[in-house]
């Protein structure tokens, strides 16, 4: 097996997969079968995939998503994204150093017609939006394709562990993502008029309202009466030196790499960005057996969900607010990271950097919807529809959500009698999308005696699975909103069944027994690291919902309900004084101290912002300064935005610098977007066989 | 606002024409409705200059345009990214051999250094080229190629030193006359005088020629470009298909200073108008023509393709030359598939009408390319 595999986890399985011999740079390595060739080069601890021929600046995995183009390596001697090409018995792997060379294959190929293909709807993206819209529009026997460019369903749910937020009815609240995917696919796959193309590219839309894919290197043309896209989002970057090294990369990746690969990625990683994505990306990150240093956010306060925070805090994570990255430090790849805290204006304070030694950023500073096939869709005129994240970046369970409706309205536009839409579906999608809301600490009960449960539950946030897990229906939400705060209507009446604890998705709900003995109360906390450090017997340090250690404590019982086997209810005995405060076990015990001595002072200006092109913030800077106020003539003059991934990942940058010199955005023009979004072989554009 | 000289169009010929009036000191106003220069047509070029053609005007025109860009960098300090890669029309049909030979008196007597070289020579130029049926081809190693994008902005960033005005985003409605005479333009925002008018304006001539009644020649034909990934360089020449094949005429490509391979293909019959939105036909019709002429190009991936206007004209040489109804409006304009290696060549000669110290060979060009001509023979290299 090799090294760099996560081969326990507490929430998934480790599947067996068979091994295949492959080579790198001549070296013989082994891999799964299968498995995308970046990954099996990272189970081999390697992670430089190459240098880049402008600079020689090393390259490796990026957004591991197939849309940047970063991780480029040669396979069998043709230059492939190593994040979308799967390894096989014997493939012959190289690094890209420089530009390479195209191979010398001189046989002339067969040609084929690119066949078309009719559907009635096209959905671009089989995630959660794009299979709720198939069901709904299978259910009605509409002839529906859903293309999407990963060997499975399910888009980002299958990298996600954690149980959802929501409500049981309508968004699968606390079961986890990668479970959701698999009902939707299980119940896709039951319609017998939607049909699933995997491993499906879309590439184009063109103004002769035909969409272009590429199936297993096989060019295709779709023309579809409604085209559906549900493409996701993309992660956005930030700029700053270091920022390119291997080892700096987006959350989802990172996620992709150890959930969906059970990859052992890194050792240590500090997360910059307090959004849910990086809360989350740090609570994954510790279940696969990966320090979490830090946690970064320029903020006065973390964006996301307060129980994500308060999950990492409890394991030991400490959230720097106010602080950002001012740089990534390494040769080849990330060794440390520096970070330091923001004054009033945004601006850097000096002699506050510290620097921690981590061999991975994990970047979390935002999502950008995938658009730009719905909006070149919109310009061709074309009868075409958005939802889940590339309409509006939001959670997953919103995105369940509004495919669905999309799905009816799509069905509706194809004249299909459906009636009108159910009135309170808007409403349910406009809740589910709802950012967090108020903060109400409120005081648990005052009760000593017999058995109830503690919500820490202190933020608004779309969900309310603990109301329907109750067997005595006694949780209810304030004013029965979803998003209301729980409360328990008659604390006398619990039977201390613990499915609320088990249920809740932000690990936020204890249950205090005092039946037992009043003095020293049992309390059950939902744990989800490591069981072999919850033994009974073992005294383990329990935590308030900061964080902070209350003490050690002897565990009683650990179990686990049938529903939810990932979540552990770990009883241990404490004091009474702290019974309706502790929440949590810590779990990083040891603190990785920063050291404080900086010396280098590199300029923010040295940071690459278009990375496929390696131009720098000082080169866009300039031309800003010398008058450029067209993207377009940006482009033509330092090439910034010309590279593989089609400004994917510079664009938003580039607007920020021009925000940032004091430009006033509407007096810039933007780039014209082109065909083709994703590159292709000219052969197999030509219908090679 | 008062000039000397307004042009109307910072493209291809407008902007160099600009560079070229502004070194002599008129005083010039460029006006274009982009928000940039070269954001027209000249972007969508793929950036082919050569002095290879038939016809004694153009042949004059392009290896002035061919000086100035091969010397650019050296005296300038600017990177057009020129490069000396040659063109090459390889030949698989006996007409074409003879029809290209016919050309290759006239085209030396002009000067060009130009040969019919043997398949093995062929070969040797575009590595991996199919040789079932290969008779062959000419090869004119004094051609190659530029970035149109840099080369635009480089003339630009002259003009601006020589003092040269440009407004962007504003769009000229009309021509403004007097008594049969231009004194200047009217654009969406602002009313500009001068006694000359240059109509650079490209696809869109007639509509502007329209403002003061004159009828231009200038047919706008749809043209789609893509370009790919970078690749080690393995071959450097415009590569010219001249075949025919159903569905399209001509198609070429070559490999440019970064490594990118960019082509376009000529359509049949023409798609005319302005319409500049990408299909779906375009890149399975050029690529099905690439891979067969140069195999291993099957594996290059395609990056990003476009669509844009070649103003055509009925015998394929561009309209330059003083209007005989409208005094003061000169023409530069339908320059067809040419237009950026017709154009430096063409800014000067334009420099010294308006300042009416024309030469003996701007005589031969004006001629040829005269906006009056009898719009018979087509060229033979298109
Ligand atoms: C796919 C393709 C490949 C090509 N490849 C080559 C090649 O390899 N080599 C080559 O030499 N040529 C090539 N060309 C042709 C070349 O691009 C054109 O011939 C050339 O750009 C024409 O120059 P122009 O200045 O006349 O027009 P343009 O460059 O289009 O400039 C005209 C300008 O006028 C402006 N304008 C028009 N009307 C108004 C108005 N009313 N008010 C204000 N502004 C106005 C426009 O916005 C534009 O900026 C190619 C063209 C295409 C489409
Ligand atoms: S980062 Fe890919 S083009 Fe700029």
């Amino acid at each position: 097996m090799n090294r760099y595999r996560i081969t326990k986890h507490p929430i998934l399985e480790i599947p067996e997969k068979n091994i295949v011999a492959f080579t790198w740079n001549g070296e013989k390595l082994t891999g799964c079968d299968g498995e995308m060739i970046s990954s099996a080069l990272f189970a081999n601890g390697i992670h430089i995939f190459g240098h880049h021929h402008k600079d020689n600046s090393p390259q490796g995995m990026f957004c591991a998503n197939g849309q940047c183009s970063q991780c480029l390596v040669i396979a069998d001697g043709l230059a492939v994204k190593s994040c979308m090409t799967p390894l096989r018995d014997g493939t012959v792997v190289q690094s890209v150093e420089g530009l390479p060379k195209l191979p010398e294959d001189d046989s002339i190929p067969q040609i084929n017609e690119v066949p078309v293909k009719d559907v009635e709807v096209l959905i671009i993206g089989g995630g959660p939006a794009g299979l709720t819209a198939a069901i709904e529009l299978g259910k009605l026997g509409v002839t529906t394709l859903i293309v999407d460019d990963k060997d499975r369903l399910g888009g980002k749910l299958v990298l996600q562990t954690h149980k959802f937020f929501g409500s049981v009815e309508d968004s699968y609240a606390g079961i986890r993502g990668f479970e959701i995917a698999k009902i939707l696919e299980e119940e896709v796959c039951k319609l017998d008029s939607v049909e699933v193309w995997l491993n499906t590219v879309a590439v184009a839309v063109f103004s002769d309202k035909i969409i272009g894919v590429v199936r297993n290197n096989q060019y295709r043309k779709i023309k579809s009466q409604k085209l559906l896209v549900a493409t996701g989002a993309r992660e956005k970057m930030l700029s700053f030196p270091g920022n390119t090294l291997p080892g700096v990369y987006g959350a989802g990746a990172f996620q992709t790499l150890v959930n969906r690969d059970l990859v052992k990625s890194s050792n240590r990683v500090l997360v910059v960005g307090g959004g849910n994505v990086g809360l989350i990306a740090g609570y994954h990150a510790i279940q696969a057996g990966i320090e979490v240093v830090a946690l970064v956010e320029a903020l006065p306060q973390v964006g996301g969900y307060k129980v994500h925070a308060d999950k990492l805090k409890r394991l030991g994570v400490p959230i720097f607010t106010r602080h950002t990255v001012t740089d990534a430090n390494g040769s080849d790849q990330v060794e440390s990271v520096t970070i330091a805290r923001l004054d009033k204006h945004w601006k850097v304070m000096p002699g506050t950097h510290k620097t921690f030694e981590v061999d991975t950023l994990l970047v979390a500073v935002g999502l950008a919807e995938v658009n730009e096939f719905y909006l070149k869709a919109k310009q061709w005129g074309m009868d075409v529809f958005c939802a889940g994240d590339s309409q509006e970046i939001a959670e997953a369970s919103a995105a369940m959500f509004t495919g669905k409706i999309k799905g009816f309205q799509i069905a509706q536009t194809l004249g299909i009698d459906v009636g009108p839409m159910p009135k309170e579906w808007d409403e349910k999608a406009t809740i589910l999308k709802s950012k967090a809301g108020r903060e109400d600490r409120k005081k648990p009960p005052l009760k000593e005696d017999g058995v109830f449960p503690v919500f820490h539950c202190y933020q608004e946030v779309p969900c309310n699975p603990c109301t329907s897990v109750c067997p005595i229906g006694a949780i209810r939400t304030e004013n029965d909103e979803i998003t209301g705060l729980p409360y328990m209507v008659d604390l006398e009446s619990c039977t201390g069944c613990a499915s609320c604890i088990a249920v809740c998705p932000g690990l936020c709900v204890s249950l205090v027994d005092y039946r037992e003995d009043p003095e020293h109360p049992l309390v059950t906390l939902p744990y989800e690291i490591w069981r072999e450090h919850v033994n009974i017997g073992q005294k383990v340090p329990v935590t308030d919902i900061d964080g902070a250690v209350l003490g050690y404590y002897p565990v009683e019982k650990v179990s686990t309900r049938k529903k939810y086997p990932g979540t552990l209810l770990v009883k241990v005995k404490v004091d009474k004084a702290v019974a309706k405060s502790v929440v949590g076990i810590w779990v990083q015990e040891r603190q990785v101290e920063p050291s404080t001595i900086y010396e280098k002072e590199i300029p923010p200006d040295d940071a690459v912002v278009c990375r496929c092109e390696r131009i720098t913030a000082g080169e866009i800077k300039a031309a800003i300064q010398q008058g450029v106020r067209d993207m377009n003539q940006l482009k033509a003059l330092t090439r910034a935005g010309m590279g593989a991934c089609g400004s994917k990942i510079c664009r938003p940058m580039i607007w920020r610098i021009f925000k940032e010199e004091g430009i006033p955005l509407t007096t810039v023009t933007d780039s014209v977007d082109r065909p083709l979004f994703v590159e292709v072989p000219i052969g197999v554009l030509a219908g090679v066989k | 606002m008062t000039a000397d000289v307004i042009i109307a169009g910072a493209g291809s010929v407008g902007v160099p024409t600009a560079m070229a009036l502004g070194e002599i000191g008129v005083k010039t106003l460029v006006i274009d409705m982009n928000s940039s220069p070269g954001q027209g047509e000249n972007k969508h070029a793929i950036g082919g200059v050569r002095a290879t053609h038939s016809d004694p005007g153009k042949i004059l025109t392009c290896r002035r345009s061919l000086e100035i860009f091969s010397t650019w960098q050296d005296q300038q300090g600017d990177n057009i990214e020129w490069l000396k890669g040659g063109y090459a029309f390889p030949v698989y049909r006996k007409s074409d051999e003879k029809m290209l030979k016919v050309l290759l008196p006239i085209q030396k007597n002009h000067g060009l250094n130009i040969d019919f070289v043997r398949p093995e020579k062929m070969k040797e130029i575009i590595p991996g080229i199919n040789t079932k049926g290969l008779r062959g081809g000419t090869f004119a190693p004094d051609d190659g190629s530029i970035s149109p994008l840099l080369s635009v902005n480089a003339f630009y960033r002259k003009a601006l030193n020589y003092g040269v005005q440009f407004r962007f985003k504003e769009k000229i409605n009309k021509i403004l006359c007097k008594n049969g005479k231009v004194c200047g333009v009217e654009t969406d925002q602002s009313r500009y005088k001068a006694p000359v008018v240059i109509d650079a304006a490209g696809p869109f001539s007639p509509h502007l020629g329209k403002s003061v009644q004159v009828d231009l020649p200038v047919i706008p034909e749809s043209h789609e470009g893509a370009i790919t990934e970078p690749v080690q360089p393995f071959f450097q020449c415009m590569v010219v298909d001249i075949r025919p094949a159903p569905g399209s005429k001509n198609y070429y490509f070559y490999q440019n200073k970064h490594g990118q391979v960019v082509f376009c293909i000529t359509p049949d019959p023409p798609i005319l108008g302005t319409d500049k939105r990408e299909t779906s036909r375009f890149l399975p019709q050029v690529c099905a023509r690439m891979v067969n002429l140069l195999p291993r190009l099957k594996n290059l991936r395609v990056r990003r393709t476009w669509r844009g206007l070649y103003p055509m004209t009925p015998d394929g040489s561009p309209l330059v030359g003083w209007n005989r109804d409208v005094q003061g409006l000169l023409h530069a304009t339908g320059m067809c598939g040419q237009g950026l290696m017709l154009a430096p060549g063409i800014a000067e000669v334009i420099a010294r009408m308006i300042t009416g110290k024309t030469i003996a060979s701007d005589e031969i060009i004006l001629s040829e390319f005269s906006p009056y001509r009898k719009f018979k023979k087509e060229e033979a290299l298109k």
